[in-house]
């Protein structure tokens, strides 16, 4: 467990954030930037002092302003990867690598250079400087550099955001393998819901300075103040399944969602494997009647629990699909017409091409 | 061009003299400097005025005054020669003293650039890394300044060759003992006839100085190199 309850002033900004997440695990600290995200983990790594802070990590207590307890950040066995890496431009990147490594006190480490060499992918790069290596290359070392210092908890500030696009690709993959691979409780910070929904396993939703929502990522995609953050269009519950069958030809899986089946475009998985998917709110039909003839993949049976307004002239309809929660967005005029209100029965429509790109692969069991 | 044995004496003893006061100040520059980028303390500014006097002062005046603080009844000075056997005044280790003094203000300024140019964020990070705060200064710090403690060493070392007024006011101009270069060119002028020594003498600083400023940044630049910028 990683309880945190920090608070800070300055220059006319507060923040004051409480959260308590499970660990192992991926915590994403998401919100807009500027809304204290990086003031947070500056605090939780120890290089910030918080006006009052109480910082708990699987039972150790690292910081606790009222007991006058402060670990130093070189006594915490935090590792931080920073926004821009960070590498030591005197070193080669295996002295890199190694530089956290002999400053820890364990006799048999854990985490191995050889380890993480294969597990990043550094074979090419261990000779050369650090300005010799591309942007992705650089945080891959920088990612290795803190973990060999067999960190509790490891502590990620923006590490894609430095990235374009296509290098950002090239780094996730290495991400999702940390966290499938070491049981090291990572907390990411990010204002790019796409990374959190392919890493986090719990969201901590900020908003200038203080936390909104917390909790694991299906519950919190369905809080309202997501919406301004993410943007309407991005609107849309997360839901994980099970892998149930595949269809390698067309990449397609079936996974079972709540009490029933959701057919989604997501490449290389395996029965048995767990997959993520976010189903768009804008992208979802709601019936009142048993459809027919139709090419939509996905009919899901469920109750609605709650109809609210969303933009304009739309509403936003969260449904239960037997234990999970999906939402749909619908015109005023639709939910009238269907007389749509809470603890009506309706069908919930997927097109199961719309999760093409919103599903991804947790991890295997 | 063949030396004479007075001139080899003088070069020797400029060359000594200032490779003394590099090799003596060069830590305590180090440190100061440091303190003056990353120090919080009250007395900043004072501490960075006085480091810097001696570049505005007459070089007498501060010959001057370190023979009040290092001359035989002056108070370091006088325990020095009781306490430890060191006389400074007069002696050549007194002229690198001089020097060094003369030299320090153009040492903390290039070797304080130097520092000024380290990330933070690059300490900070050998922090969460478990590097103490000596651990972080030799490691990360003090690789990365380099360049600049090089440029800022053979700058002063060059400078130190061509001290003259707070060397003959602190150490006198005895040969073979504080007549170094521009001291026995000073005497030369002096003496009627001299003035073939003194072209002599004057094209040795010359030179002298030339090889400094050229090493300087031949060696800066290789340093800067290896740090890869």
């Amino acid at each position: 467990m990683l309880k945190i309850k920090i608070a800070k002033r300055r220059d006319g900004f507060a923040l004051d954030a409480q959260f308590e997440v499970p660990t192992p695990g991926v915590v994403a600290l998401f919100g807009r930037s500027g809304c204290g995200k990086t003031t947070a983990v500056n605090i939780i790594s120890g290089l910030l002092a918080a006006d009052s802070a109480y910082i708990e990590l699987d039972g150790h207590v690292l910081t606790d302003t009222t007991a006058g307890i402060a670990i130093p950040p070189e006594q915490r066995r935090i590792g931080y990867v920073f926004q821009d890496g960070r590498l030591f431009p005197h070193m080669s990147v295996l002295r890199n690598l190694e530089y956290g490594l002999e400053r820890t006190r364990a006799s048999q480490p854990a985490i191995t250079v050889d380890q993480i060499v294969s597990l990043l992918g550094l074979e090419q790069l261990l000779r050369r400087q650090p300005y010799q290596l591309s942007g992705g290359e650089r945080q891959r070392v920088s990612l290795g550099r803190a973990l060999l210092s067999q960190p509790a908890l490891l502590l990620l500030d923006e590490p894609l955001a430095a990235l374009d696009a296509s290098r950002r690709e090239e780094v996730l993959p290495y991400l999702e393998r940390l966290r499938d691979n070491l049981s090291i409780p990572m907390v990411y910070v990010s204002h790019q819901f796409e990374e959190v929904l392919q890493l986090a396993t719990h969201v901590v939703l900020m908003d200038a300075g203080h936390v909104v929502a917390q909790g694991p990522l299906s519950q919190v995609s369905l809080v309202p103040q997501l919406r301004a953050i993410v943007g309407p269009d991005s609107v849309g519950a997360v839901v994980d399944g099970v892998v149930t069958s595949v269809d390698t030809s067309c990449g397609m899986a079936v996974i079972s969602v709540g009490s029933g089946l959701l057919n989604v475009s997501v490449p290389r998985v395996s029965v048995g494997d767990r997959v993520r998917v976010q189903l768009l709110a804008r992208d979802i039909i709601l019936a009142t009647e048993e459809p027919r003839g139709l090419s939509v993949r996905n009919q899901l049976r469920g109750v609605i629990t709650s109809v609210v307004d969303d933009e304009d002239d739309a509403r936003l309809v969260t449904v239960d699909v037997g234990g999970c929660n999906v939402l749909s967005r619908v015109t005023r005029g639709a939910v009238e017409a269907l007389s749509l209100q809470s603890g009506s029965s309706v069908w919930v429509l997927v097109k199961a091409v719309s999760t093409r790109g919103h599903a991804f692969r947790l991890g295997s069991g | 061009m063949h030396l004479t044995p007075a001139e080899l004496d003088a070069l020797r003893l400029s060359l000594s003299v200032a490779a003394r006061s590099v090799l003596f100040s060069l830590p305590f520059a180090i440190l100061i400097a440091w303190l003056l980028t990353r120090g919080r303390f009250a007395g900043r500014w004072l501490l960075d005025a006085l480091v810097h006097l001696p570049l505005v002062l007459p070089p007498v005046a501060v010959g001057y005054v370190l023979l009040l603080l290092f001359g035989h009844k002056g108070p370091i000075g006088g325990w020095l020669e009781t306490h430890v056997g060191i006389q400074l005044a007069f002696s050549t280790a007194g002229a690198a003293l001089a020097t060094a003094v003369m030299a320090f203000p153009l040492m903390v300024r290039s070797i304080r650039l130097a520092l000024e140019n380290v990330d933070p964020g690059l300490e900070a990070a050998a922090r969460t890394l478990g590097a103490k705060p000596l651990d972080r200064f030799v490691t990360i710090t003090l690789p990365l300044i380099v360049p600049g403690v090089i440029a800022g060493a053979v700058t002063a070392f060059a400078a130190g060759l061509g001290e003259f007024g707070a060397v003959i006011t602190f150490a006198s101009n005895i040969p073979g003992i504080t007549r170094t270069i521009p001291l026995a060119l000073y005497t030369a002028i002096q003496s009627p006839g001299g003035d073939d020594q003194a072209l002599r003498l004057a094209v040795m600083s010359f030179v002298l100085g030339l090889i400094g400023l050229l090493l300087a940044e031949l060696l800066a630049r290789r340093a800067r190199q290896r740090v890869g910028r």
